[in-house]
């Protein structure tokens, strides 16, 4: 008896194909909803990033809180190491997708990056919204790498700036901004801690910080959060990239004298040229 | 035969000549050989090569080229573009795989990297062709560079002399290769230009072009080749970020953003009733 065909298990996406082709589909439903014939036109990106993420509509204020999150995240700017990656994508000529995976490559690290909402995702689980757990978390060492561990060590604490004076003015923003609308405990809760966390920490909150709150609020566990950051900081990459393009290599920053060699063996002697 | 019954045929059913992991009896099959037992004193080169072209490279072909990688591959400076997003992926902590993966994505590029080279492989190519069907030279290259205003393989704005065309000529001559077909045509090519007061002398470009094509290797092969290469600079790079204070590297003030936009305005969000678009 021939096997059955192996098939794709998802809860997320279902098909019905055209009559005449079993490759293509005529209707697709995500999470139930048929996304062309009834959900496009009617739910936001923002509603359907939810429903994607998690098959269940948000509801209007969950929808609010992740919309103005992801402009919130679009663009880090182009100081942004993430985004600088992708600049030099656009000023060299590499392809457009380059760009992107630089900005993927550099953006997903553990400082002011995605793998660091994951991080901080992992203290909003296990300390929730008390204080002296927070506290008591942040004043202990980070911890170091597990055993096979991918990611190099960090000696931060996630979501707060080691290089960071005071709490930067779009972060405040957002986050007074966020707590306004979320229907959640821990961005209004982050808002009133701000000062004791910082103190705790030593260093101040930072975006990331901020989107992991708002992240938490949501629902979305540690691995959705950092998809989510990875996703939705692209475009800033994107278009910061297609304009350095057009800029030129010229016009981008080379550090012409910002090297210094610490281990030059000298010049060559001519004959050995 | 198109349309869904090509997808039907291919359902299920994929026919490779390339290899296959057959787990029961603990057996690779990579492009027709036995992996543990055929391709085991391979050099890795050895196998990359016959990985890209199915054909087998002897000792001192497979020398060579691991000798182009070695003097051609990525400076590890951290400001080539490239290498920068190593950089800049150990400077934010994240991994060593996702840094050579974004730099070597990056080295896909127009004005330096992976579409000069396989420019200068196509122009080759070209003028070698023009030449064999009894076309001038001297009118080809002229003509190419009438017509493009550039010539992938000659020509570096930043040096006049390729540093590393000595060193690969060496190479060449140490693993006592003769200069073939395409290595001549490219000096010549370069002697034409400098007769004709082009400021345009042959860049590495050109001769590892030449030298590929002189071994054999397909454009396209030669291409997939040099895909890896430039991983050997790119990896001192991101350990050195990696290993120095998180963000050190390069940092930028906010007045290093030399913004040439509209000046501040609000965002207007229209009354009900008001006409939608802010003034």
């Amino acid at each position: 008896m021939k096997p059955a065909k192996e098939v794709i298990h998802t809860r997320i996406w279902e098909e019905t194909p055209e009559a005449g082709n079993p490759f293509a589909a005529a209707v697709c439903r995500c999470g139930g909803y048929d996304v062309y014939g009834d959900l496009l036109g009617k739910a936001s990106w923002a509603e359907y990033l939810y429903l994607l993420f998690k098959r269940e509509r948000p509801a209007p204020a969950e929808a609010r809180l992740l919309e103005d999150l992801a402009v919130a995240l679009a663009n880090p700017g182009p100081r942004d190491p993430g985004v600088h990656a992708a600049m030099c994508g656009g000023v060299g000529g590499s392809t457009h997708a380059a760009s992107l995976m630089a900005a993927l490559a550099v953006g997903a690290g553990q400082l002011g990056g995605a793998h660091e909402t994951a991080l901080a995702m992992d203290l909003w689980r296990d300390c929730g919204t008390d204080l002296k757990a927070w506290t008591g978390r942040l004043r202990q060492p980070p911890a170091p790498p597990g055993p096979a561990d991918i990611w190099p060590g960090i000696d931060h604490f996630p979501g707060f700036d080691p290089n960071g004076a005071d709490c930067p003015l779009p972060v405040r923003q957002t986050l007074a901004h966020l707590a306004g609308l979320s229907p959640g405990p821990a961005l209004p809760w982050l808002h009133r801690q701000r000062p004791d966390l910082e103190a705790a920490a030593r260093s101040p909150l930072t975006l990331i910080g901020v989107a992991a709150a708002a992240l938490a609020d949501l629902g979305f566990d540690r691995d959705q959060a950092e998809m989510l950051c990875l996703l939705l900081r692209l475009p800033g990459a994107a278009v910061h990239a297609l304009e350095q393009r057009g800029y030129g290599w010229r016009k981008f920053p080379f550090f012409g004298d910002g090297l210094v060699l610490a281990d030059d063996p000298g010049p060559r002697r001519p004959e050995t040229d | 035969m198109g349309g869904p019954e090509r997808l039907e045929q291919s359902e299920d059913r994929w026919t490779t000549g390339m290899g296959a992991f057959f787990p029961a009896e603990g057996r690779v099959v990579f492009r027709g050989k036995d992996l543990h037992r055929d391709c085991k004193d391979m050099a890795w080169m050895e196998l990359l090569l016959y990985g890209i072209t199915g054909r087998r490279f002897d000792a001192n072909q497979t020398r060579l080229f691991e000798g182009i990688w070695t003097l051609c591959t990525s400076y590890p400076d951290p400001r080539l573009w490239n290498n920068r997003v190593a950089a800049l992926a150990g400077t934010v902590r994240s991994t060593a795989s996702l840094a050579v993966c974004g730099a070597n994505a990056v080295s896909e590029a127009t004005i330096y990297g992976h579409r000069p080279i396989i420019g200068a492989i196509d122009f080759l190519l070209a003028a070698k062709t023009a030449r064999d069907l009894g076309g001038n030279l001297a009118e080809f290259v002229k003509d190419r560079l009438r017509r493009n205003r550039t010539l992938p393989g000659y020509g570096r704005p930043v040096r006049r002399t390729d540093e590393r065309i000595g060193p690969v000529l060496a190479l060449l001559g140490e693993l006592g290769f003769p200069r073939g077909p395409h290595v001549a045509l490219a000096f010549e090519i370069e002697d034409i230009l400098l007769a004709h007061r082009f400021r345009l002398p042959m860049n590495i470009a050109a001769l590892l072009a030449a030298i590929a094509a002189d071994q054999g290797l397909s454009r396209r092969e030669y291409h997939h080749f040099m895909i890896l290469g430039f991983s050997a600079g790119m990896f001192p790079c991101y350990i050195e970020a990696v290993n120095q204070p998180g963000l050190g590297f390069f940092p930028l003030r906010c007045d290093r953003i030399a913004y040439e936009g509209t000046p501040a305005r609000p965002w207007h969000t229209p009354a009900a009733g008001e006409p939608g678009q802010s003034p």
